[in-house]
């Protein structure tokens, strides 16, 4: 009994397929895609700019301001109604910290650094796509960063503790599920995201946390990997 | 500074030369890319150059309109995301945004392209709503016609979900397509001082006096228009339009 395979025949702890490439929106200081399975985010930066309205400026830094947004096609089932919702704005939160330990705006008082994250298709796993493909966007705007920031989901699917949770696996129905999307600092391994629903002891918890660990070098060459292509290729 | 730029513009069109060194009637690079969200039941990704665009577009089942009982329902949203403008703000649409959507929607429904009286389920009751989002990843100039093609592909790749005991099973996807009869293509015609243009860059379309978006069928039957910008045109104007843009639709169409 209990979750013996995953639906898609992944191993518990392998990622779904990834695709990561950076400058993909012209307009933008910086710009990602980062691509897990079939959830999908674009990510673009411009800044540091000008801060208005001016209450908002902070004359000892500059500030960091991300915004999550799914297409409204995007999602399972049924239109996501365009524009902010609850849950978006609070995706946007804890993005915006799961980043802030990486960046340095001490340079640029009184301006703002804006992350846009678009999701063009999602299947579990959104917020860590778009925590991905902003903190390659922000290197690829050059903002001075103390490193990149890798996020990806663990959870545990009835019995099993497994990685990267795709829509089928945080539905399951024959047992207890947790999801728990976190975000990674790899030159220190320390957590700027991490969040749960589900239920989960605390032995697991501990886990789960560390399985993620895992996969976390994996996802950072990965976004390594796409960051330098940018500039050695040919054209 | 703006004025020395629509000087410039105007003497560099005098010699028929653009800053990238197209012609006047020349569009730019189009590129389509199917499919390109699974959600959606139908979608497209358009590249005119390097502004870009995705479109989706999502099938749902609603009343219909008291006065079209019996008829399906279209609806065009565009986004104009700030990640593909720095003068993009967040927020509900603006005026731009909005007219794009309607100018988009016009052509769609006025060309009767899609039979609506197919995507009616019980008369009064039940009819399929067919809502296209076009959301714009990068904007250099030309965004309309590029969200115009974007939906007309993103249309012809929809396919229906499964549905069945009155319940929408969005996972599933069957081979039925929209009911579509035609392909209306817009296309925008610009004018700087006497000079007529197509496919603006963003430098471009901030420095036109007027513009008009013609929306053709296959038989260049008009379907939509639209005259924008502060300048009025003559009737010459419109006739001298009207010709650049029935050419340059069957280009656009043969992309699709």
């Amino acid at each position: 009994m209990g979750y013996a395979k995953r639906t898609n025949n992944r191993g518990f702890d392998e990622l779904r397929k990834i695709e990561a490439k950076t400058g993909v929106i012209k307009n933008a200081d910086g710009s990602a895609y980062f691509k897990i399975g079939n959830t999908a985010a674009y990510a673009a930066v411009y800044g540091p700019r000008n801060l208005y309205p001016k209450f908002l400026q902070n004359p000892s830094t500059g500030i960091l301001r991300c915004s999550y947004n799914m297409m409204p096609f995007s999602g399972t089932g049924e239109r996501v109604r365009p524009g902010q919702s609850r849950r978006s704005r609070e995706i946007s939160l804890v993005t915006e910290k799961a980043l802030l330990p990486v960046v340095d705006l001490k340079e640029f008082p009184n301006a703002v650094v804006d992350v846009f994250i678009e999701l063009i298709e999602t299947d579990a796993g959104s917020r860590c796509a778009g925590i991905c493909a902003a903190s390659m966007a922000l290197a690829d705007a050059g903002i001075s960063m103390k490193d990149l920031v890798v996020a990806i989901s663990v959870g545990k699917v009835d019995d099993k503790i497994a990685v990267d949770l795709d829509y089928d696996e945080e539905a399951y129905e024959g047992g207890p599920v947790s999801d728990i999307p976190i975000a990674i600092i790899p030159s220190t391994g320390e957590f700027s995201l991490l969040q749960m629903d589900g239920e989960i002891s605390k032995e697991d918890l501990i886990k789960a946390l560390s399985l993620c660990k895992k996969v976390v070098p994996k996802l950072y060459e990965i976004q390594k990997k796409a960051l330098s292509e940018k500039y050695t290729k040919s054209d | 500074m703006a004025d020395d730029l629509k000087s410039h513009l105007i003497s560099s069109f005098e010699k028929n030369v653009r800053f990238d060194n197209r012609g006047l009637l020349d569009f730019r690079n189009v590129v389509i890319e199917y499919s390109v969200s699974k959600n959606a039941e139908g979608s497209a990704r358009v590249k005119v150059g390097d502004t870009e665009v995705v479109v989706g577009v999502k099938l749902m089942i609603d009343k219909p309109f008291p006065d079209t009982p019996d008829e399906g329902v279209i609806m065009v949203n565009t986004e104009f995301l700030p990640m593909a403008n720095p003068d993009f703000e967040s927020g509900p649409p603006g005026i731009e945004a909005i007219e794009q959507a309607r100018v988009v929607d016009r052509g769609i429904r006025e060309s009767k392209m899609i039979d609506l009286k197919k995507l009616c389920i019980k008369k009064g009751e039940k009819v399929w709503i067919v809502s296209i989002d076009v959301c714009t990843l990068n904007d250099d100039g030309n965004l309309l016609d590029a969200s115009a093609l974007g939906a007309m592909a993103a249309l012809k790749s929809a396919r229906f979900p499964e549905y069945e005991n009155d319940e929408i099973n969005y996972k599933t996807h069957t081979a039925a397509k929209l009911p579509m009869k035609k392909q209306p293509v817009a296309v925008t015609v610009y004018k700087i001082g006497k000079h007529f243009f197509v496919d603006p860059s963003k430098e471009e379309e901030q420095n036109i006096d007027a513009r008009l978006t013609i929306t053709t069928t296959e038989d260049n039957t008009i379907c939509a228009l639209q005259k924008g910008g502060d300048c009025p045109l003559t009737l010459d104007d419109i006739t001298k339009m009207l010709d650049i843009a029935t050419k340059i639709s069957k280009e656009l169409r043969s992309k699709l």
